[in-house]
Protein backbone atom coordinates (compact mmCIF):
# COMPACT_ATOMS: atom_id res chain seq x y z
CA UNK A 1 0.00 0.00 0.00
CA UNK A 2 1.14 3.12 -1.12
CA UNK A 3 1.78 5.82 1.80
CA UNK A 4 -1.10 7.96 2.28
CA UNK A 5 0.91 11.82 1.57
CA UNK A 6 -1.00 14.25 3.99
CA UNK A 7 -2.11 16.42 1.29
CA UNK A 8 -3.82 14.39 0.03
CA UNK A 9 -7.38 15.86 -0.10
CA UNK A 10 -9.64 14.21 1.84
CA UNK A 11 -13.30 13.05 0.14
CA UNK A 12 -14.87 13.88 3.56
CA UNK A 13 -13.34 16.20 6.51
CA UNK A 14 -12.97 14.94 10.50
CA UNK A 15 -15.88 16.45 11.03
CA UNK A 16 -18.13 15.14 8.88
CA UNK A 17 -17.22 11.86 9.01
CA UNK A 18 -17.27 12.04 13.17
CA UNK A 19 -20.32 13.83 12.89
CA UNK A 20 -21.96 11.32 10.25
CA UNK A 21 -21.47 7.97 12.51
CA UNK A 22 -22.43 9.55 15.65
CA UNK A 23 -25.71 10.62 14.15
CA UNK A 24 -25.67 7.58 12.73
CA UNK A 25 -25.25 5.29 15.91
CA UNK A 26 -28.20 8.03 17.47
CA UNK A 27 -30.30 7.45 14.84
CA UNK A 28 -30.59 3.51 14.94
CA UNK A 29 -30.91 3.81 18.68
CA UNK A 30 -33.45 6.27 18.36
CA UNK A 31 -35.21 4.11 15.94
CA UNK A 32 -35.26 1.26 17.99
CA UNK A 33 -36.43 2.68 21.07
CA UNK A 34 -38.70 4.65 19.42
CA UNK A 35 -40.50 1.23 17.52
CA UNK A 36 -40.46 -0.04 21.08
CA UNK A 37 -42.18 2.42 22.75
CA UNK A 38 -44.80 2.60 19.98
CA UNK A 39 -45.46 -0.93 20.88
CA UNK A 40 -47.35 -0.05 24.27
CA UNK A 41 -49.84 1.73 22.34
CA UNK A 42 -49.81 1.32 18.79
CA UNK A 43 -52.02 4.11 17.33
CA UNK A 44 -52.41 7.42 17.06
CA UNK A 45 -54.07 10.38 17.35
CA UNK A 46 -54.75 14.13 16.03
CA UNK A 47 -54.99 17.49 18.27
CA UNK A 48 -54.88 17.15 21.82
CA UNK A 49 -55.79 14.18 23.47
CA UNK A 50 -56.18 10.43 22.81
CA UNK A 51 -56.33 6.92 24.28
CA UNK A 52 -57.95 3.57 23.85
CA UNK A 53 -61.44 5.50 24.31
CA UNK A 54 -60.48 7.81 21.59
CA UNK A 55 -60.89 6.74 17.84
CA UNK A 56 -57.19 6.65 16.04
CA UNK A 57 -56.70 8.05 12.57
CA UNK A 58 -54.10 5.05 12.77
CA UNK A 59 -53.87 1.61 14.08
CA UNK A 60 -50.84 0.11 13.61
CA UNK A 61 -52.80 -3.57 14.62
CA UNK A 62 -49.70 -4.67 15.95
CA UNK A 63 -49.32 -6.74 19.48
CA UNK A 64 -48.63 -4.46 22.33
CA UNK A 65 -46.69 -4.46 25.72
CA UNK A 66 -49.40 -3.66 26.66
CA UNK A 67 -52.61 -5.02 28.67
CA UNK A 68 -55.21 -2.27 28.25
CA UNK A 69 -54.47 -1.56 24.24
CA UNK A 70 -57.46 -3.67 22.20
CA UNK A 71 -55.16 -5.05 19.83
CA UNK A 72 -57.21 -8.12 18.56
CA UNK A 73 -54.38 -10.36 19.72
CA UNK A 74 -54.57 -12.80 22.45
CA UNK A 75 -51.20 -12.04 24.30
CA UNK A 76 -49.06 -9.15 25.45
CA UNK A 77 -45.99 -9.02 24.54
CA UNK A 78 -43.00 -7.91 27.42
CA UNK A 79 -42.87 -4.19 28.99
CA UNK A 80 -39.49 -2.78 27.42
CA UNK A 81 -40.28 1.00 28.13
CA UNK A 82 -37.96 1.49 31.02
CA UNK A 83 -34.54 0.95 29.45
CA UNK A 84 -35.73 2.15 25.69
CA UNK A 85 -37.45 5.71 27.15
CA UNK A 86 -33.54 6.13 28.97
CA UNK A 87 -31.86 5.15 25.96
CA UNK A 88 -34.36 6.97 23.70
CA UNK A 89 -33.59 10.28 25.51
CA UNK A 90 -29.89 9.77 25.75
CA UNK A 91 -29.83 9.10 22.15
CA UNK A 92 -31.60 12.24 21.20
CA UNK A 93 -29.07 14.41 23.67
CA UNK A 94 -26.61 12.77 21.42
CA UNK A 95 -28.24 13.50 18.15
CA UNK A 96 -29.33 17.57 19.07
CA UNK A 97 -25.40 18.03 20.09
CA UNK A 98 -24.15 16.38 16.84
CA UNK A 99 -26.30 18.20 14.90
CA UNK A 100 -25.53 21.49 16.87
CA UNK A 101 -22.11 20.83 16.56
CA UNK A 102 -22.62 19.68 12.79
CA UNK A 103 -24.30 22.70 11.68
CA UNK A 104 -22.08 25.20 12.87
CA UNK A 105 -19.35 23.50 11.33
CA UNK A 106 -21.25 23.91 8.20
CA UNK A 107 -22.39 27.05 8.34
CA UNK A 108 -19.10 28.72 9.22
CA UNK A 109 -16.81 25.94 7.04
CA UNK A 110 -18.26 26.51 4.31
CA UNK A 111 -19.90 23.12 3.94
CA UNK A 112 -23.29 23.82 3.34
CA UNK A 113 -22.69 26.12 0.90
CA UNK A 114 -19.72 24.44 -1.03
CA UNK A 115 -21.06 21.00 -0.34
CA UNK A 116 -25.23 20.67 0.31
CA UNK A 117 -26.28 23.53 -1.50
CA UNK A 118 -26.87 22.98 -5.22
CA UNK A 119 -24.63 24.43 -7.63
CA UNK A 120 -26.03 27.25 -9.61
CA UNK A 121 -26.01 25.53 -12.65
CA UNK A 122 -27.93 23.19 -10.39
CA UNK A 123 -30.17 24.83 -9.54
CA UNK A 124 -32.83 24.65 -12.77
CA UNK A 125 -35.79 22.18 -13.16
CA UNK A 126 -34.22 20.73 -16.30
CA UNK A 127 -30.77 19.65 -14.36
CA UNK A 128 -33.01 17.75 -11.33
CA UNK A 129 -34.95 15.99 -14.05
CA UNK A 130 -31.89 14.99 -15.59
CA UNK A 131 -30.37 13.93 -12.55
CA UNK A 132 -33.63 11.67 -12.06
CA UNK A 133 -33.77 10.35 -15.33
CA UNK A 134 -30.22 9.05 -14.86
CA UNK A 135 -30.54 7.65 -11.22
CA UNK A 136 -33.37 5.85 -12.51
CA UNK A 137 -31.63 4.25 -15.49
CA UNK A 138 -29.52 3.23 -12.55
CA UNK A 139 -26.58 4.61 -14.49
CA UNK A 140 -23.48 4.53 -12.23
CA UNK A 141 -21.59 7.74 -11.21
CA UNK A 142 -18.76 8.95 -12.69
CA UNK A 143 -15.45 8.52 -11.15
CA UNK A 144 -15.76 12.86 -10.94
CA UNK A 145 -18.93 12.62 -9.17
CA UNK A 146 -17.43 10.37 -6.23
CA UNK A 147 -15.90 13.64 -5.17
CA UNK A 148 -19.28 15.70 -4.79
CA UNK A 149 -22.66 15.38 -4.61
CA UNK A 150 -25.02 15.04 -7.21
CA UNK A 151 -27.98 17.27 -7.20
CA UNK A 152 -30.64 15.31 -6.08
CA UNK A 153 -28.08 14.03 -3.04
CA UNK A 154 -27.82 17.72 -2.49
CA UNK A 155 -31.43 18.29 -2.40
CA UNK A 156 -32.19 15.02 -0.25
CA UNK A 157 -29.18 15.73 2.32
CA UNK A 158 -30.90 19.35 3.07
CA UNK A 159 -34.07 17.95 3.35
CA UNK A 160 -32.87 15.49 5.60
CA UNK A 161 -30.74 18.10 7.51
CA UNK A 162 -32.73 21.07 7.86
CA UNK A 163 -36.05 19.91 7.76
CA UNK A 164 -36.83 16.30 9.05
CA UNK A 165 -34.07 16.08 12.04
CA UNK A 166 -35.33 19.39 13.46
CA UNK A 167 -39.26 18.86 13.10
CA UNK A 168 -38.04 15.39 14.51
CA UNK A 169 -36.60 17.38 17.39
CA UNK A 170 -39.02 19.52 17.87
CA UNK A 171 -42.02 16.70 17.90
CA UNK A 172 -40.26 14.73 20.19
CA UNK A 173 -39.59 17.95 22.71
CA UNK A 174 -43.44 18.96 22.36
CA UNK A 175 -44.31 15.40 23.96
CA UNK A 176 -42.42 16.17 26.75
CA UNK A 177 -44.92 17.77 29.58
CA UNK A 178 -41.84 19.69 30.91
CA UNK A 179 -41.00 20.81 27.38
CA UNK A 180 -45.03 21.82 26.98
CA UNK A 181 -44.55 23.79 30.27
CA UNK A 182 -41.62 25.78 29.27
CA UNK A 183 -43.18 26.32 25.70
CA UNK A 184 -46.51 25.76 25.37
CA UNK A 185 -46.59 27.75 22.31
CA UNK A 186 -44.23 25.23 20.24
CA UNK A 187 -46.61 22.00 20.59
CA UNK A 188 -49.77 24.34 20.02
CA UNK A 189 -48.74 25.48 16.57
CA UNK A 190 -47.59 21.68 15.91
CA UNK A 191 -51.54 21.28 16.65
CA UNK A 192 -51.61 19.79 20.04
CA UNK A 193 -49.63 17.00 22.12
CA UNK A 194 -51.14 14.27 19.82
CA UNK A 195 -50.80 15.59 16.46
CA UNK A 196 -46.96 16.15 17.70
CA UNK A 197 -46.73 12.63 18.24
CA UNK A 198 -48.47 11.61 15.03
CA UNK A 199 -45.96 13.83 13.52
CA UNK A 200 -42.83 12.55 15.15
CA UNK A 201 -43.95 9.07 13.45
CA UNK A 202 -44.86 10.29 10.05
CA UNK A 203 -41.10 11.74 9.96
CA UNK A 204 -39.73 8.28 11.22
CA UNK A 205 -41.06 6.81 8.64
CA UNK A 206 -39.47 9.74 5.71
CA UNK A 207 -35.95 9.39 7.61
CA UNK A 208 -36.25 5.50 7.27
CA UNK A 209 -37.66 6.00 3.23
CA UNK A 210 -34.22 7.95 2.94
CA UNK A 211 -31.98 5.84 5.20
CA UNK A 212 -32.74 3.12 3.20
CA UNK A 213 -32.18 5.22 -0.47
CA UNK A 214 -28.95 6.37 0.83
CA UNK A 215 -27.58 2.92 1.67
CA UNK A 216 -29.04 1.64 -1.48
CA UNK A 217 -27.18 4.44 -3.71
CA UNK A 218 -24.19 3.20 -1.28
CA UNK A 219 -23.85 -0.35 -2.44
CA UNK A 220 -24.98 0.84 -6.15
CA UNK A 221 -22.61 3.54 -6.39
CA UNK A 222 -19.73 0.91 -5.25
CA UNK A 223 -20.13 -0.08 -1.07
CA UNK A 224 -16.49 -0.50 -0.01
CA UNK A 225 -15.25 2.69 -1.80
CA UNK A 226 -18.17 5.03 -0.94
CA UNK A 227 -17.67 3.48 3.20
CA UNK A 228 -13.84 3.68 2.84
CA UNK A 229 -14.45 7.63 2.31
CA UNK A 230 -16.54 8.29 4.91
CA UNK A 231 -14.90 6.24 7.28
CA UNK A 232 -10.95 6.93 6.71
CA UNK A 233 -11.71 9.90 4.36
CA UNK A 234 -9.77 8.19 1.63
CA UNK A 235 -11.11 8.10 -1.84
CA UNK A 236 -9.53 7.92 -5.37
CA UNK A 237 -8.98 12.09 -6.31
CA UNK A 238 -10.27 12.56 -9.46
CA UNK A 239 -7.63 13.42 -11.18
CA UNK A 240 -5.54 9.94 -11.26
CA UNK B 1 2.38 12.12 12.50
CA UNK B 2 5.20 15.07 12.31
CA UNK B 3 2.36 16.88 9.92
CA UNK B 4 0.80 17.07 13.96
CA UNK B 5 2.36 20.12 15.31
CA UNK B 6 3.59 21.22 18.70
CA UNK B 7 1.28 23.71 19.12
CA UNK B 8 -1.53 21.56 17.71
CA UNK B 9 -0.43 19.08 20.63
CA UNK B 10 -0.23 21.54 23.28
CA UNK B 11 -3.60 22.99 22.70
CA UNK B 12 -5.02 19.82 22.33
CA UNK B 13 -3.97 18.77 25.59
CA UNK B 14 -4.27 22.16 27.20
CA UNK B 15 -8.09 21.65 25.71
CA UNK B 16 -8.38 18.03 27.57
CA UNK B 17 -7.26 18.76 30.69
CA UNK B 18 -9.57 22.23 30.83
CA UNK B 19 -12.40 20.16 29.27
CA UNK B 20 -11.95 16.90 32.16
CA UNK B 21 -11.74 19.91 35.19
CA UNK B 22 -14.64 21.56 33.60
CA UNK B 23 -16.76 18.38 33.35
CA UNK B 24 -15.62 18.16 37.14
CA UNK B 25 -16.41 21.46 38.36
CA UNK B 26 -20.05 21.40 36.53
CA UNK B 27 -20.53 17.88 37.99
CA UNK B 28 -20.02 19.69 41.74
CA UNK B 29 -21.58 22.86 40.92
CA UNK B 30 -24.86 20.72 39.72
CA UNK B 31 -24.85 18.54 42.56
CA UNK B 32 -24.48 21.31 45.13
CA UNK B 33 -27.46 22.88 42.88
CA UNK B 34 -29.57 19.97 42.97
CA UNK B 35 -29.80 19.02 39.32
CA UNK B 36 -28.01 15.51 39.74
CA UNK B 37 -31.34 13.53 39.81
CA UNK B 38 -31.24 10.12 42.04
CA UNK B 39 -31.19 7.92 38.85
CA UNK B 40 -28.12 9.11 37.10
CA UNK B 41 -26.27 6.15 37.94
CA UNK B 42 -25.80 3.59 35.50
CA UNK B 43 -25.71 3.72 31.45
CA UNK B 44 -28.61 5.90 31.00
CA UNK B 45 -27.42 8.69 34.21
CA UNK B 46 -25.80 11.47 31.82
CA UNK B 47 -29.24 11.67 29.24
CA UNK B 48 -31.46 11.62 32.58
CA UNK B 49 -28.76 14.34 34.23
CA UNK B 50 -29.12 16.58 30.91
CA UNK B 51 -32.84 16.48 30.33
CA UNK B 52 -33.79 16.65 34.39
CA UNK B 53 -30.52 19.72 34.87
CA UNK B 54 -31.99 21.53 31.52
CA UNK B 55 -35.85 21.62 32.65
CA UNK B 56 -35.07 22.32 36.57
CA UNK B 57 -32.70 25.82 35.10
CA UNK B 58 -34.65 26.72 31.85
CA UNK B 59 -38.31 25.84 33.25
CA UNK B 60 -38.21 25.48 37.23
CA UNK B 61 -41.23 28.13 37.54
CA UNK B 62 -42.88 27.42 34.62
CA UNK B 63 -46.44 26.81 34.25
CA UNK B 64 -48.32 23.30 32.71
CA UNK B 65 -50.89 24.41 30.23
CA UNK B 66 -54.66 24.77 31.18
CA UNK B 67 -57.35 24.27 29.03
CA UNK B 68 -60.85 25.51 28.62
CA UNK B 69 -63.48 23.83 29.98
CA UNK B 70 -64.82 22.55 26.86
CA UNK B 71 -61.50 20.79 25.75
CA UNK B 72 -61.94 18.62 28.66
CA UNK B 73 -62.16 14.79 27.26
CA UNK B 74 -65.58 13.04 27.16
CA UNK B 75 -63.97 9.19 27.67
CA UNK B 76 -61.09 9.81 29.71
CA UNK B 77 -58.68 6.37 29.98
CA UNK B 78 -58.90 5.33 33.65
CA UNK B 79 -55.52 3.33 33.61
CA UNK B 80 -55.74 -0.39 35.04
CA UNK B 81 -54.39 -0.92 38.77
CA UNK B 82 -53.55 -3.76 40.54
CA UNK B 83 -56.47 -4.98 42.34
CA UNK B 84 -57.60 -2.84 45.47
CA UNK B 85 -56.74 -4.71 48.95
CA UNK B 86 -59.46 -5.53 51.56
CA UNK B 87 -57.90 -2.32 53.64
CA UNK B 88 -58.99 -0.66 50.59
CA UNK B 89 -62.50 -1.91 49.85
CA UNK B 90 -63.23 -1.58 53.83
CA UNK B 91 -62.67 2.18 53.72
CA UNK B 92 -64.58 2.25 50.60
CA UNK B 93 -67.43 0.68 52.10
CA UNK B 94 -67.54 3.28 54.93
CA UNK B 95 -67.54 6.01 51.89
CA UNK B 96 -63.39 6.45 53.12
CA UNK B 97 -64.51 8.36 56.21
CA UNK B 98 -61.84 7.08 58.00
CA UNK B 99 -59.12 7.88 54.98
CA UNK B 100 -55.71 9.37 56.50
CA UNK B 101 -52.78 10.99 54.56
CA UNK B 102 -50.59 10.79 57.03
CA UNK B 103 -47.38 13.24 56.91
CA UNK B 104 -44.16 12.59 58.52
CA UNK B 105 -39.94 12.85 58.07
CA UNK B 106 -38.55 15.93 58.27
CA UNK B 107 -41.44 18.08 59.43
CA UNK B 108 -41.56 20.61 62.03
CA UNK B 109 -45.19 18.97 63.42
CA UNK B 110 -45.76 15.73 61.54
CA UNK B 111 -49.44 14.83 61.36
CA UNK B 112 -52.04 13.28 59.89
CA UNK B 113 -55.12 14.43 57.89
CA UNK B 114 -58.70 12.91 57.55
CA UNK B 115 -60.26 12.87 53.86
CA UNK B 116 -62.68 15.55 55.43
CA UNK B 117 -59.94 17.60 56.39
CA UNK B 118 -57.85 17.84 53.52
CA UNK B 119 -61.34 18.73 51.64
CA UNK B 120 -61.75 21.93 53.96
CA UNK B 121 -58.22 23.09 52.92
CA UNK B 122 -58.18 25.91 50.59
CA UNK B 123 -59.01 24.13 47.10
CA UNK B 124 -57.52 24.94 43.82
CA UNK B 125 -58.79 23.59 40.73
CA UNK B 126 -57.31 22.96 36.85
CA UNK B 127 -58.21 21.84 33.33
CA UNK B 128 -54.75 19.94 32.40
CA UNK B 129 -53.81 16.82 30.36
CA UNK B 130 -52.60 13.92 32.03
CA UNK B 131 -50.24 11.73 29.82
CA UNK B 132 -49.09 8.28 29.93
CA UNK B 133 -45.88 7.11 29.33
CA UNK B 134 -46.96 4.33 26.90
CA UNK B 135 -48.06 7.30 24.73
CA UNK B 136 -52.04 8.74 25.33
CA UNK B 137 -53.31 11.32 27.19
CA UNK B 138 -56.97 12.90 27.98
CA UNK B 139 -57.50 16.15 29.89
CA UNK B 140 -59.74 16.81 32.69
CA UNK B 141 -60.31 19.26 35.72
CA UNK B 142 -58.97 18.48 38.26
CA UNK B 143 -59.41 19.71 42.41
CA UNK B 144 -57.44 19.11 45.37
CA UNK B 145 -55.48 21.14 48.00
CA UNK B 146 -51.84 22.84 46.77
CA UNK B 147 -49.40 19.88 47.85
CA UNK B 148 -47.29 23.48 49.50
CA UNK B 149 -50.34 24.37 51.23
CA UNK B 150 -50.22 20.85 53.38
CA UNK B 151 -46.39 21.21 53.62
CA UNK B 152 -46.84 24.66 54.90
CA UNK B 153 -49.45 23.22 57.39
CA UNK B 154 -47.12 20.85 58.91
CA UNK B 155 -43.74 22.97 58.61
CA UNK B 156 -41.18 21.72 56.18
CA UNK B 157 -37.87 21.72 57.69
CA UNK B 158 -35.38 24.11 55.09
CA UNK B 159 -33.31 21.07 54.60
CA UNK B 160 -36.02 18.64 52.89
CA UNK B 161 -35.16 18.18 48.92
CA UNK B 162 -38.12 15.46 48.25
CA UNK B 163 -41.36 14.55 49.08
CA UNK B 164 -42.05 10.55 49.27
CA UNK B 165 -46.33 9.87 48.61
CA UNK B 166 -47.00 6.60 49.36
CA UNK B 167 -49.93 4.53 48.32
CA UNK B 168 -52.27 2.54 50.01
CA UNK B 169 -51.12 -0.38 47.46
CA UNK B 170 -48.23 -2.09 48.47
CA UNK B 171 -44.77 -1.45 47.34
CA UNK B 172 -46.45 1.29 45.29
CA UNK B 173 -44.66 4.78 45.78
CA UNK B 174 -42.86 7.75 43.93
CA UNK B 175 -41.54 10.76 45.24
CA UNK B 176 -41.02 14.85 43.71
CA UNK B 177 -38.45 17.10 44.27
CA UNK B 178 -39.21 21.01 46.15
CA UNK B 179 -39.06 22.29 42.50
CA UNK B 180 -42.71 20.11 41.70
CA UNK B 181 -43.36 19.73 45.60
CA UNK B 182 -43.50 23.56 46.07
CA UNK B 183 -45.50 24.12 42.49
CA UNK B 184 -48.71 25.94 42.14
CA UNK B 185 -50.18 23.33 40.52
CA UNK B 186 -49.10 19.92 42.04
CA UNK B 187 -52.32 19.19 43.94
CA UNK B 188 -53.20 16.57 46.26
CA UNK B 189 -56.34 15.84 44.08
CA UNK B 190 -59.90 14.60 45.81
CA UNK B 191 -62.15 16.12 42.79
CA UNK B 192 -62.48 15.42 38.90
CA UNK B 193 -64.23 17.45 36.66
CA UNK B 194 -66.88 18.90 39.34
CA UNK B 195 -67.74 15.42 41.41
CA UNK B 196 -65.33 13.39 43.57
CA UNK B 197 -62.24 11.75 41.63
CA UNK B 198 -63.80 8.35 41.50
CA UNK B 199 -62.04 5.30 42.77
CA UNK B 200 -60.42 4.05 38.92
CA UNK B 201 -59.06 7.74 38.14
CA UNK B 202 -57.52 7.19 42.13
CA UNK B 203 -60.28 8.35 44.63
CA UNK B 204 -60.55 9.35 47.30
CA UNK B 205 -57.15 11.16 46.85
CA UNK B 206 -54.28 11.38 44.19
CA UNK B 207 -51.21 13.37 43.54
CA UNK B 208 -51.33 15.20 40.49
CA UNK B 209 -48.36 16.35 39.06
CA UNK B 210 -49.15 18.41 35.86
CA UNK B 211 -45.54 19.04 34.62
CA UNK B 212 -45.18 14.73 34.46
CA UNK B 213 -45.73 12.05 33.29
CA UNK B 214 -48.90 10.06 34.55
CA UNK B 215 -46.74 7.69 36.70
CA UNK B 216 -45.69 10.69 38.90
CA UNK B 217 -49.60 11.08 40.04
CA UNK B 218 -49.45 8.26 42.31
CA UNK B 219 -52.96 6.96 43.17
CA UNK B 220 -54.90 6.23 46.56
CA UNK B 221 -51.66 8.32 48.23
CA UNK B 222 -52.07 7.99 52.55
CA UNK B 223 -48.74 8.64 53.30
CA UNK B 224 -46.22 11.74 52.32
CA UNK B 225 -42.65 11.67 54.09
CA UNK B 226 -40.23 14.81 53.58
CA UNK B 227 -36.82 13.57 53.22
CA UNK B 228 -33.14 14.57 52.44
CA UNK B 229 -32.07 11.76 50.91
CA UNK B 230 -33.92 9.22 48.91
CA UNK B 231 -31.39 7.05 49.53
CA UNK B 232 -32.79 4.96 52.39
CA UNK B 233 -36.05 4.47 50.12
CA UNK B 234 -36.71 0.81 48.15
CA UNK B 235 -33.62 0.07 46.20
CA UNK B 236 -32.61 4.13 46.59
CA UNK B 237 -33.36 5.82 42.44
CA UNK B 238 -36.65 7.51 44.64
CA UNK B 239 -39.48 5.43 43.24
CA UNK B 240 -41.17 2.17 42.62
CA UNK B 241 -41.29 3.14 38.86
CA UNK B 242 -37.42 4.03 38.98
CA UNK B 243 -36.53 1.34 41.46
CA UNK B 244 -37.97 -1.06 38.23
CA UNK B 245 -36.14 0.62 35.28
CA UNK B 246 -37.93 3.56 34.27
CA UNK B 247 -36.80 7.41 34.40
CA UNK B 248 -37.00 8.95 38.08
CA UNK B 249 -37.77 12.79 36.45
CA UNK B 250 -40.70 12.20 34.04
CA UNK B 251 -40.87 15.31 32.81
CA UNK B 252 -40.18 14.17 29.69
Amino acid sequence: MAPVSATRPKRHSATVRITHWLTTIAFLALLVTGGEIVLSHPRFYWGETGNVNVHPWLNLHLPSSRDTVPTGYGYVLPDQNGWSRYLHFQSAWLTVATGLFYALFGLFSGHFRRNLLPAPSDRSIKQIVGSIVSHLRFKRPTPEEAWSYNVLQRLSYLLVVFVLFPLMIWTGLAMSFGFDSAFPSAVRLLGGHQTARSLHFLVTILLVLFLLVHVAMIILAGFRARMRAMITGRAVPPTE
Amino acid sequence: MSKISRRKLITTGVAAVAGASGLGVAAKVAKAHGLIPPDSGGLYGVGETFTYAAQRLLARHAMAREFPRSEISQNPFANEVDPLGDEFKRLQAAGFADWRLTVDGMAARPTNFSLAEIKNFPMSSQVTMIGCEEGWTYIAEWKGVPLSYILDRVGTLSQVRYVVYRSIQPDWWESIDMADALHPQTLVATGMNGADLPVPFGGPMRLRVPRQLGYKSVKYITHLTLTDNLKSFGKGTGGANSDGGYAWYAGI
